[in-house]
């Protein structure tokens, strides 16, 4: 009884995934809009799903910040999965939002090929937004692997 | 000029136009540290598509790896590779 309780309350069910890392990353909008006025398309299509850019284009005037976001969440993906000498495509990397607003990271491919191997069983999402930024929080669970130590001080 | 002088006058020129660096391309060695050098990864992916439009390449998936845009050295090496089998 006590067990059901503890998995109850705690909503994770009887394996309770242990955080592995996190990564953050910021970007300047007024960047992005650069980079769209220099590259178009294939800016677009190199870094974004086709629900991403669907997204993004439904609002023209805010097309620049919902692709800030969504390239923060990537970078800080990139950060919190370890994949950055993995050669993964940004686009398996995918922000993806729902009716009510909320937003998560669905991983695709080679990036969730390296998760899976990893031991990454669930990754969580936070965008912001303020002025000419769009930053990004992701942090990477896993069912399995332990929360690494907290460095020692050596003193 | 040979070709190997070519390809590093435009990565620099590149480099000068997308890299945002904080300091002169042309006093870089070719082995210093770009993203020590200022480069964002939203600029080094600007860097990469101006890249692709000058040498008529691109950079397939699994090349797509921080340390491949880490220096002139790396970047050059890698569009020997793409130039090679193109």
């Amino acid at each position: 009884m006590h067990k059901l309780i503890s998995d109850l309350s705690t909503g994770w069910g009887p394996q309770v995934p242990s955080l592995r890392r996190i990564g953050m990353d910021l970007v300047q909008i007024s960047r992005i809009t650069d980079s769209l006025a220099r590259f178009g398309a294939r800016f677009e299509q190199k870094l974004f799903t086709q629900g991403e850019l669907g997204y993004a284009q439904a609002a023209p005037a805010q097309a620049a910040e919902r692709l800030a976001a969504r390239f923060a969440a990537k970078e800080a993906a990139i950060k919190a999965l370890g994949l950055s000498e993995s050669g993964v495509s940004w686009r398996d990397l995918e922000v993806r939002r729902h009716p009510d607003g909320e937003c998560d990271l669905v991983l695709h491919g080679r990036a969730a090929e390296i998760a899976r191997r990893t031991g990454i069983t669930r990754v969580l999402l936070s965008l912001s937004h303020d002025g000419d930024y769009a930053g990004a929080v992701v942090a990477a669970l896993s069912d399995t692997a332990p929360l690494e130590r907290f460095p020692e001080s050596r003193s | 000029m040979n070709n190997v002088e070519q390809a590093e006058t435009v990565i620099r020129r590149v480099l000068r136009d997308h890299g945002r660096l904080n300091s002169d391309v042309s006093s870089l060695s070719r082995d210093t540290d770009l993203y020590q050098s200022g480069m964002t990864s939203h600029a080094s992916v600007n860097v990469m598509l101006a890249l692709e439009g000058e040498f008529d390449v691109e950079f397939p998936d699994h090349m797509l790896k921080r340390n491949v845009f880490s220096s002139i050295e790396s970047i050059q090496r890698a569009l020997g590779e793409l130039t090679a089998t193109a």
